[in-house]
């Protein structure tokens, strides 16, 4: 048996370093449930009252685009600049839009 | 870096990128060679925050007052932290935390050989965050734009916890070298033990460092060893200066017209002997690492049976409820 098998799964730790604020990921750690990945992230990752809200998430449960694909799998946004305010002119008497 | 009819389609794209910087992040596609470079660096560097605890739990219990110790601990428990986060870094590369744990526990793995040096007086505790952080910080600032995402990331994190070490340090240099005789004598001690490690830490010299050109192509590395060397070195003689303190080189000098310091020759003979193992603290840095581990197996295996233990109870509760 490798002792890779042993391994603790990985977790994902995200930080909302405050109210109004987006979840920003801040990196990882290992842990064997979600409750010790919560403990360990606290200890980790908000040291210095870096957060205020801390979501863990299993890496495996995480899906991922492939990077390979960049462009075909974003393309279809690429020809519509109809999405974009600088497509529509204004006349010029026209303020605050 | 290897020359353009020997580059791959993918290699010269790779470049480019690097070239215009990009950053390259774990799933992108990367030269072998970079990955390697880059798993070895990085789990020297995590076995290094690792092993960098050691000689300062030494001190942990006999520091002079309660307020030292809480900052000592601080210190020490941010560089397990470093640890943490720079062998994610590496994991993200393919690399195994476990394999990486075991070879650094067999001895196998390299990391930074100023740890190989005993602190003998408190006086070193002060020492190690004034001159041990702060070329460690000298060279983690540039690593913050290294073309990895993932290091990067972790070295920006690593690099604003650590200018606390520095001061820390600085400022038990700053008491001792403004106290009675004997406790200036004894800082004095101290960087005459330990600024000429400190000042090796950069590496060898440019003509000699078997690695740096790649990395420098590959953005892994933005400055040599002897410019991050020079950096250091201007910064930290006028703070010896301010505390009062002799740096230990006769040959140290201020050149006017390049606004540097000039140091004598390094002993690059002693740096090699620590790096290969004949170092005061080698053994026992290993030994405490294996005790550290070994007395942590309850530890671990406590963790892991009471995750089993839980989940088991999820599952039944979830069978009973349907
Ligand atoms: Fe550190
Ligand atoms: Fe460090
Ligand atoms: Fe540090």
């Amino acid at each position: 048996m490798s002792q890779h098998e042993t391994e603790w799964p990985l977790w994902e730790v995200f930080i909302r370093a405050r109210g109004g604020l987006d979840h920003r990921h801040c990196g990882s750690l290992r842990a064997p449930d979600a409750e010790m990945a919560l403990m360990n992230a606290r200890d980790a990752y908000t040291r210095r009252g870096e957060g205020h809200s801390i979501w863990v998430v299993k890496a495996s449960d995480i899906v991922a685009s492939n990077p390979d694909d960049k462009g075909s799998f974003y393309d279809p946004a690429d020809d519509k600049v109809y999405r974009h305010p600088s497509f529509y002119q204004l006349p010029d008497e026209v303020d605050h839009m | 870096m290897s020359n353009a009819s020997s580059q791959s389609a993918e290699e010269a794209r790779f470049q480019a990128r690097i070239d215009a910087e990009d950053k390259i992040e774990p799933k992108d596609w990367m030269p072998e060679a970079y990955r390697r470079t880059l798993i070895r660096q990085i789990s020297q560097h995590a076995h290094s925050e690792y092993v960098g605890m050691l000689p300062e739990g030494n001190w942990l219990t006999r520091a002079p007052t309660l307020r030292r110790k809480a900052a000592l601990m601080a210190k020490i428990q941010d560089e397990a932290g470093h640890g943490l986060y720079l062998y994610s870094a590496a994991e993200t590369l393919g690399a195994s935390r476990d394999e990486m744990y075991r070879d650094l526990l067999s001895g196998k793995a390299k990391y930074s050989s100023i740890f190989n040096y005993p602190t003998l007086t408190w006086a070193d505790i002060g020492a190690i965050g004034w001159l041990v952080d702060g070329a460690a910080i000298t060279n983690q600032v540039p690593l913050c734009r290294c073309s990895f995402g993932p290091y990067a990331r972790a070295m920006v994190r690593v690099c604003k916890e650590e200018s606390f070490h520095q001061r820390q340090g600085f400022q038990i240099m700053l008491s001792l070298a403004h106290g009675e005789p004997e406790q200036k004598a004894m800082a004095q001690d101290a960087l005459n033990r330990w600024w000429w490690p400190s000042i090796a830490m950069f590496g060898p010299p440019d003509g000699e460092s078997k690695h740096s050109a790649q990395s420098m192509a590959w953005k892994i590395k933005r400055h040599s060893n002897d410019e991050l060397r020079q950096r250091f070195v201007d910064m930290t003689v006028p703070q010896a200066d301010f505390l009062g303190l002799r740096i230990p080189d006769d040959d140290l000098k201020f050149n006017a017209d390049t606004g540097h310091y000039e140091t004598g020759p390094i002993d690059w003979d002693d740096f090699w002997a620590v790096v290969n193992g004949e170092g005061q603290c080698n053994t026992d840095r290993l030994a405490a690492r294996q005790k550290a581990h070994d007395e942590g197996a309850w530890v671990r295996d406590a963790a892991t049976a009471y995750a089993a233990k839980r989940a088991a109870r999820k599952a039944a509760e979830r069978i009973a409820a349907e």
